[in-house]
């Protein structure tokens, strides 16, 4: 949770919603985006940013903030909404999103950006980075952790578990993974590109600690982030996340999926309104 | 198919293709270990230096910085991509590490990790490989014949390829003076020590003229040096006199050394490296040549463009005319 004390913070359903919003708003900026994985990741973004992690937002670098890795780099468009929201970007930059010599890139970099702490794009870095970085904490004696984002198509990649059983032989509890089942990577449905069910035995095979949750459901993601951060056993800890591509945009909900979805040029507006007519609703 | 490689009238036909094989001559004097030792020496004033490898310990020489600092010393298991990206997480939060495999493994397998996770963000990782080059007779697994060329490509990183292991030793706080990424080919075992003879100390970026001559100028890296330094005493012997300047970092390459050594009039230049022909030292140099207007004669030994065989270290430098006596014999032909 960020250090700010805030007044009638709002809500995480609140802080979605914006999350959502910033997203749709980059999406509009620059006409495309990998629009339809932000939509299905804001919920966990909300929790971690809102929730989980600490951190301090004038402060990116701060020496005891969580630290999160952004692995699938084309969810930048999806956590430089969340950075904004929890004022680590400030929200005039959204309207840079994409364009030349803007910080925000379409895939996350860490050279670019204050608070993305990964340069991401070739799929299947990030675990491996956070191995490293988890045991660089401990070393130091730190209380910090580290979470990483990645996406169920990363699954395919070899290194994945390689760092996968690295995490687990140096006992890395301060590390916290976090994986987008979404069910959709560039040539199609995950599953049917290469198969990883059963996920939650082949992770506790692994040696880590499991929670698999509906990651569009706020309650059900905060409390697999407690038990997460509260599981006792010196052991790497993962959420599975299975979420809704285009969540909270009903039309994007029901388009047909695609990894990189069309939106025409008319339906951001659209996209917005739906998501504020949900929130009402 | 292979052609096997016969045997040279006169010469015992020697038969280990063995991965591990010492480079050193027979007599030749030697220093074990030096990077390990090396490492040990910084590490004792560097509390943020830590050792990573990839089951490659024992045949990196990080044992001897392992048993001295244990807990500073991470055994990764038989995974490069996750020793490169583990080593920049670690790099990330303020440590130095050096990682350390085979050069086949850093220079090929994982690297679109040092791509991405070291040289892309600038992460002090030092990056150290044995068996460069052709330094094992075990076949193109263990044969790094490219690595410069991959990782002269890399932006941000530094390359740098020793001669002996003197310049090990001196390498090792030189690189940790430096802050960035940096591919050191590594040595190990009983080393080749050369440069003592001759009051040498390596810069970083710098190349140096060890020996001076007037007909041939040769300028190599790594152990090209110990070769050309023995070759130019086997010319001296047939009345060529033979320069000899070394450039032990080959990314940033020195440029005012190189061209005001090129530049000399009547010198026969020759580039000798132990790297395939493609992208190494003799292909920087011959560009920076050009680009320069220094335009003198100009030739490469260096090792083929192809897939090089198993057989004897002795046998196979011989056969890719890397050896002293073929260094020798090819400079005597071009200069005839």
């Amino acid at each position: 949770m960020s250090t700010n004390t805030l007044v009638n913070a709002p809500t995480l359903a609140q802080r979605a919603r914006n999350i959502r919003r910033n997203a749709l708003r980059m999406g509009e900026v620059q006409g495309q985006g990998y629009i339809a994985q932000a939509l299905d990741i804001s919920d966990v973004l909300a929790v971690a940013y809102f929730h989980a992690m600490r951190y301090r937002p004038e402060e990116p670098t701060w020496e005891d903030r969580d630290r999160l890795l952004l692995s699938n780099g084309h969810y930048a468009i999806a956590l430089y909404a969340a950075l904004i929201e929890a004022g680590i970007i400030p929200q005039t930059e959204l309207e840079t999103y994409g364009f030349d010599e803007s910080r925000l890139p379409m895939s996350g970099m860490a050279s670019y950006t204050p608070g993305m702490e990964m340069s991401g794009g070739s799929l299947g870095l990030g675990l491996s980075i956070a191995v490293g970085m988890g045991l660089g904490l401990k070393r130091k004696g730190s209380k910090s952790r580290v979470f990483t984002l990645f996406s169920d198509g990363e699954l395919d990649e070899g290194s994945k578990w390689e760092a996968m059983m690295s995490a687990a032989h140096h006992k890395l509890d301060n590390l916290i993974a976090i994986i987008d089942v979404n069910n959709q990577q560039a040539d199609g449905p995950s599953k049917q590109m290469m198969g990883f069910e059963p996920l939650v035995d082949k992770l506790e095979a692994f040696g880590w600690f499991v929670r698999r949750v509906d990651g569009n459901d706020l309650d059900a993601v905060v409390a697999a982030f407690d038990a997460a951060s509260s599981h006792p056993q010196p052991q790497p800890r993962v959420i599975v996340a299975d979420t809704l591509m285009g969540k909270g945009v009903p039309f994007l909900e029901q388009r047909e999926k695609n990894h990189f979805i069309r939106v025409e040029a008319h339906e951001w507006k659209l996209a917005l309104a739906e998501l504020d007519a949900g929130d009402r609703s | 198919m292979k052609s096997a490689i016969s045997a040279t009238p006169g010469k015992p036909r020697l038969t280990t293709s063995a991965m591990i094989a010492s480079i050193a001559a027979e007599g030749q004097k030697t220093k074990p270990a030096p990077f390990g030792h090396a490492l040990v020496e910084l590490a004792r004033s560097r509390l943020e230096v830590v050792g990573l490898t990839a089951d490659l310990g024992k045949y990196t020489d990080l044992h001897i910085f392992a048993r001295e600092f244990p807990d500073r010393y991470y055994q990764m298991g038989m995974a490069e991509q996750l020793l490169y990206g583990a080593a920049s997480g670690m790099a990330a939060e303020g440590f130095m590490p050096f990682a350390t495999t085979y050069a086949v493994f850093a220079s090929r397998r994982a690297y679109d990790f040092i791509h991405q996770t070291i040289a892309e963000e600038d992460r002090n990782v030092k990056i150290v490989c044995a068996l460069p080059g052709l330094t094992s007779g075990y076949g193109p697994s263990h044969q790094a014949a490219e690595d410069l060329a991959l990782f002269r490509a890399m932006p941000n990183m530094t390359v740098i390829d020793p001669c002996d292991a003197l310049e090990i030793e001196q390498i090792v706080p030189a690189i940790a003076a430096h802050h960035g990424p940096v591919y050191m080919r590594l040595l190990r075992g009983q080393v080749p020590l050369v440069l003592d003879e001759y009051n040498y100390q390596f810069k970083l970026g710098k190349a140096s003229l060890i020996r001076d001559g007037r007909e041939v100028l040769i300028i190599s890296s790594g152990i090209m040096t110990m070769r050309a330094l023995e070759a130019a005493k086997e010319l001296a012997g047939d009345g060529v006199d033979a320069a000899v300047l070394h450039v032990p970092t080959i990314k940033p390459l020195d440029h005012e050394a190189i061209l005001r050594e090129a530049g000399k009039p009547g010198r026969l230049v020759v580039v000798a490296e132990n790297h395939t022909i493609i992208g190494g030292l003799g292909e920087a140099v011959a560009a920076l040549l050009m680009r320069s207007g220094v335009h003198p004669a100009f030739r490469q030994i260096a090792l083929p463009d192809e897939f090089l065989a198993a057989g004897a270290l002795p046998t196979l430098h011989d056969r890719y005319g890397i050896s002293t006596a073929e260094v020798a014999r090819q400079i005597k032909w071009w200069l005839r």
